[in-house]
Parts: structure tokens; C-alpha cells; sequence
């Protein structure tokens, strides 16, 4: 027999509502409830449509954690609202929570959001096998379980969007793809019987693409289903030198000058890494360096210090170097 | 107590654009009795922008300077977010993963170094506050800073991804809700400051890619402080430092308003409050002028 032992708590239920039709601002509505153990952040959605205002609104489906609709955030945390359990979000929080969706500025009512940007960014990485595939097939296609594990788990994707508005890139350049479009990305690239040049492409494109991300970690802590999306973000830069396709841009640039100022000095030249990365449009940060240098924060490149036993270091990046631009 | 010691990983930024950086942490560290043995072989981490292009070269030259840490036989301390976040990614895929650890050492056996996997990697915040402790810290201020609104900047590389950050140090912190840093602040006799931005992002890895990008994450950032009346910012990142101390112009420009406020590494708050003199924490090498010592 059980000995489990169901336990109440009483919580304040700051909630975001908004109606885009007759609200001009959003406001949060305050709601005292009485929680117990057992339930998860979507028995309460429920609880305060059914209880105290019917006309609250949110989306939710399969109650599983596989449809992906009923993401929203708990103070700032993204989550799904069928999986996350009360307890753990009292355990996190306190007791004083803020039910907000997932982004405020696209609110249509309540915790509804208009996801627009999101399908588009994810149509336009090309999200499905582009392969000559017999069209009378005697057999499956089938794929090793050796090549399955290249995916890295990318396809477990739901599309709930958690990360992709968990981005601050996101928030800021509306054309970046973000984290999901981007594991999207990975998922069908890195799939053996996918042959598509132009993702690859796609996602290396300078408005757009990978090279934007700012490698905050927020997509792969907000993943309800612990893809990381930031580690096929990665991913898709490797790949991008490995098919040879990365351009000579300056975030490029930015990446391989490391393996250069390395071999050169073990710790950074950071003076040269900009000036690899950037080229000529170094002149444009000529303003900040120089008020830089009065207060003694560059290093003139006759007194830069140099990593002891720099043999080794350029020794192993001699034997490990495995990527080439 | 016995002497705490820690094998001390610099990381570029100290040896060069945060010089006060170094000062403060070696200042701090003599006040509290705290000896670091620097590592003065180890190589740049890779700052979170080498692996993108060579993954493998990354992961080696990492284990090389974790190794050096292992040789002293001490705990490797570093004192940036992204060296931190390297060197624990390093050691968790190394740990975890025998076939990868097994091609690292091959390469590492030719410069006659090995990677066992017997020191641990933590942030210089986390030993302050896992090892030596808030309470001793807070008997030791002899200037507590009760005037002053510090509002935290924690930095991603520390909070993020927290599975990873939590298993190199006690304080388990929690991403959107960071204390260590609000801590260290109460320690030092000071008021935090809550805002939303403070376990957000300051641009920094896209200074040169997106500088459109970067320039309004580190203005919001700012702003956001400056908003919640913060009279400093404070944070454990010598390259949020940078951000925040040195690109004021653009962030201002992106985001259409004037900020700027005077932002003091961690290691230079808590040296204030043991009465360290501002020539030891090297307040004259910021930017946003230092005017409140």
C-alpha cells in the first residue's frame, strides 16, 4: 500500500491577461489558491478558468507532453504546463508565482500567442528530408542506429516554441531563425539519407543564421524536452566548415582567429583576434579602443603576455587541429 | 580552518583588457587568506566561439589546462563565466565519456601531460561563498557598503545550463532566480538590487557578428539597473565587464537612451568592503567612471 501523503499549500497566482480585441495594455489579475502535491501547472490553468473566470484563456491538448500547445512561462521559466508539477514549481519559486506567456508581445489573449514567426522560421529551414527516395519502395528505408545517434535527439522536437522565445536574439532581430528552426535545421541535416544543399546554406546566411546566436544557454535551459538546442547550433557551425560552405564573413573569422591567436601566444592577442575577425572594419572601433588604452586596457603588441610552455600548446594544436578554412 | 588553495586559471581578459581585474583578485585573496598557485601554462579556453569551428581542439587544449590544475593537485578556481563554462563543459564531456577521454589523453601523452579527472572546476564566487563562507566574509568587512544599491549582473556562463554549472560548486543555483551574487552583495553590508535583467544576456559573443544585437541586450541591461536605482552594477564576468563598462556609446545609441553606471568586477566590491584601497582594485582602468570611493 501506498504511504503517499497528498499535502496543500496555499499560493498567489499572479496571472498575465490580455485580449488583444479590447485590451490596450495587458494586466495581471491576482488568484489565491489552495494547491495540492498532485497537480501540475495546467490544473491550475484549468482551475481558473472553471472556478473563477471562464473566459481565460490558453491552449492545451494532448495532456502528455507531446503536443507542445500549453507552453507558457512560471516566473520567466518556460514550461509545458501538463508536465510541470506544482510542488517542483513551489520548490523553485515559493509561493508567489507569475503565469505569464511565453512572449508578452505576442499576446493575443491571455496565454495565447500568435506563433507566425515561429512556423515561418521553421518552414524556412527546409524541415523534412529532401532524398531520392524510390517511389515504389520494395523495403523501408531504414537508417543504423549509429547513424540515429548523429541526430543527437534533435527529433524529439514538439515545436513548442519555449526556446525560440526564451532567445534574446529572437527578441531582438526578428529575421534570426532562432534555436527551434535551428534544431529543426540540424535534425535533417545531419540525417544520412538527406541530400538538401541549400539548409546548410540557409542557416549560414548572415541575417539569419547560426552565427547570430549569443550563446546565452537560455534555449537549452527553457527545452522541456532537453534537446539543447544551443549544441546543434554548434553543431550546424562545424558542419558549416566541415561541407565547406562557411563564407569568409567576421563572425567566421571570429571563430578560426582563435585557433590563430592560440598557436601564437596560448592566451589570447586580443587586439589581433579583432583585427583578423574584423578586417579593414576595424577602423570602426577605433573610438572605444583609444579611450580603451588611456585607461590601460590594451596591451601594445610588444608586451603581450605569452602561456609558459607555449611549445606544447602549439604542438597540440599542430596534432588536434581537426577543421580546416 | 585550514588554508584554502586553489590553482588559479586566469583566463586572457585579466592579463590584458580587465588588468583590475587580476589586481582585484589577487587583493581579495591576500585579505582573506586564500593562496592561488596560477596556472600560468594554461592556453585561452576557446572563449565558447573555438568549438564551433574545431570542437576536438577545443576539448584537448581545455583538458590541458585542467590537467596543470591536477598536477598541483588543487582545485582549478576560475574568475570568467566563459573560461568557467569551458573548462566544466570540458570536464563533464571528459568524465562522462571514456572514448573521448581515452583520444584527449593520446594527444596529451605527446606533451606528457594527462587528464585524470581529479580536480574540480568552480568559479571563484562559488569558493568564496562554498568555501570560505558568506558569514566569515561578512566578520572580515571592515567597510560595509550600506550606502549603496548593487545591482548583480550574474552572467550567463555561470547560471547556464545549470545542470552542467550546478555540479561544480554547492550554492545550486537556480537560473531564473540567481542568489549567490545577491548574497555576496548582502555579505559585503550593501542593498541588492532586483531587476529583470540580471540573469539575462550583455551581448558580448556577438560584439563583431550582431552589434545591433549585442548593443540593446547590454543597454536593456543597464537600463534595467538603472531603473531598479541602482548607483553600480557588480558582476563575476570580466567580459560582461567589458560590455558593460566599455560599449556604453553604442548601447545607448541602440537603445535610444542614455545609460551608463559604473560596473566593479565582484572581486572589486567585495576588496571595498575589506578595505582594500581603490589603487589595489584597480578602479582607475574602468571606463564608466568610478566615482562613489
Amino acid at each position: 500500500m501506498s504511504t503517499h501523503k497528498i499535502t496543500t499549500q496555499q499560493v498567489n497566482f499572479k496571472v498575465f491577461r490580455f485580449n488583444a480585441d479590447e485590451d490596450y495594455l495587458p494586466y495581471y489579475e491576482n488568484y489565491d489558491m489552495e494547491v495540492t502535491s498532485e497537480e501540475v501547472v495546467l490544473d491550475i490553468l484549468n482551475r481558473i478558468k472553471w472556478d473563477h473566470d471562464g473566459s481565460f484563456s490558453y491552449r492545451r491538448s494532448c495532456r502528455h507532453g507531446i503536443c507542445g500547445a500549453c507552453a507558457i512561462k512560471v516566473n520567466g521559466r518556460s514550461t509545458l504546463a501538463c508536465k510541470e508539477s506544482m510542488n517542483d514549481m513551489i520548490k523553485l519559486f515559493g509561493n508567489e508565482l507569475t503565469i505569464e506567456p511565453l512572449s508578452k508581445k505576442r499576446a493575443i489573449k491571455d496565454m495565447i500567442i500568435d506563433k507566425a514567426d515561429f512556423w515561418e522560421k521553421h518552414d524556412a529551414v527546409t524541415p523534412y528530408l529532401v532524398a531520392d527516395i524510390d517511389e515504389n519502395p520494395e523495403s523501408e528505408n531504414l537508417i543504423s542506429p549509429e547513424d540515429a545517434e548523429k541526430l543527437d535527439e534533435a527529433d524529439l522536437c514538439i515545436q513548442c516554441g519555449a526556446c525560440h522565445y526564451a532567445c534574446p536574439a529572437v527578441e531582438i532581430n526578428e529575421d534570426f531563425f532562432g534555436p527551434a528552426a535551428f534544431a529543426a535545421a540540424y535534425r535533417f541535416s545531419a540525417d544520412v539519407r538527406d541530400n538538401a544543399a541549400s539548409r546548410l546554406v540557409d542557416v549560414n546566411e548572415e541575417k539569419q543564421g547560426v552565427w547570430d546566436c549569443v550563446k546565452c544557454f537560455e534555449c537549452a535551459e527553457a527545452c522541456p524536452k532537453e534537446i539543447n538546442p544551443i549544441g546543434k547550433i554548434t553543431k550546424l557551425h562545424q558542419m558549416a566548415f566541415q561541407e565547406g560552405i562557411a563564407k569568409n564573413n567576421v563572425a567566421v573569422r571570429h571563430a578560426v582567429g582563435f585557433e590563430k591567436s592560440i598557436k601564437k601566444n596560448g592566451i589570447l592577442d586580443e587586439g589581433g583576434l579583432v583585427l583578423y575577425s574584423e578586417g579593414p572594419a576595424i577602423v570602426k572601433h577605433i573610438p572605444v579602443a583609444f579611450r580603451m588604452f588611456i585607461k590601460g586596457k590594451i596591451v601594445p603588441p610588444w608586451g603581450l603576455t605569452k602561456s609558459e610552455n607555449l611549445d606544447e600548446i602549439q604542438k597540440l594544436v599542430k596534432s588536434s587541429s581537426t577543421a580546416k578554412f | 580552518m585550514e588554508k584554502l588553495k586553489y590553482a588559479l586559471f586566469t583566463g586572457c581578459t585579466a592579463k590584458q583588457s580587465t588588468p583590475e581585474q587580476m589586481m582585484s583578485t589577487m587583493a581579495v585573496a591576500d585579505k582573506l587568506g586564500i593562496e592561488l598557485i596560477e596556472l600560468t601554462e594554461a592556453s585561452c579556453c576557446g572563449a565558447s566561439h573555438l568549438q564551433d569551428y574545431d570542437d576536438f581542439l577545443s576539448v584537448v587544449l581545455n583538458a590541458r589546462n585542467i590537467a596543470y590544475a591536477e598536477k598541483h593537485g588543487l582545485t582549478m578556481v576560475t574568475i570568467c563565466n566563459t573560461c568557467q563554462l569551458n573548462s566544466a563543459m570540458t570536464k563533464h564531456r571528459l568524465d562522462n565519456d571514456a572514448e573521448l577521454k581515452a583520444r584527449v589523453n593520446e594527444k596529451l601523452a605527446e606533451v606528457g601531460l594527462e587528464y585524470k579527472g581529479t580536480s574540480n572546476v568552480t568559479h571563484f564566487l562559488y569558493a568564496i561563498i562554498d568555501d570560505f563562507g558568506l558569514d566569515k566574509l561578512k566578520e572580515m568587512v571592515v567597510t560595509p557598503l550600506s550606502q549603496f544599491n548593487i545591482a548583480p549582473f550574474y552572467g550567463c556562463h555561470n547560471i547556464r545550463p545549470s545542470e552542467l554549472q550546478n555540479e561544480t560548486h554547492n550554492s545550486k543555483e537556480n537560473p531564473y532566480n540567481p542568489t549567490s551574487l545577491d548574497d555576496l552583495i548582502i555579505a559585503c553590508g550593501g542593498k541588492t538590487v532586483d531587476y529583470e535583467q540580471k540573469n539575462k544576456c550583455c551581448g558580448f559573443h556577438v560584439e563583431l557578428q550582431a552589434p545591433h544585437t549585442a548593443a540593446v541586450l547590454t543597454g536593456n541591461a543597464i537600463a534595467g539597473a538603472m531603473d531598479g536605482n541602482a548607483d553600480w552594477m557588480v558582476t563575476p564576468c570580466p567580459l560582461c565587464h567589458l560590455k558593460l563598462d566599455t560599449q556604453t556609446a553604442h548601447a545607448s545609441e541602440a537603445i535610444g537612451r542614455d545609460v551608463e553606471l559604473p560596473v566593479l568586477h565582484m572581486q572589486q566590491m567585495v576588496g571595498l568592503a575589506l578595505g582594500c584601497t581603490p589603487a589595489e582594485l584597480g578602479l582607475n582602468h574602468h571606463l564608466a567612471k568610478v566615482d562613489f570611493v
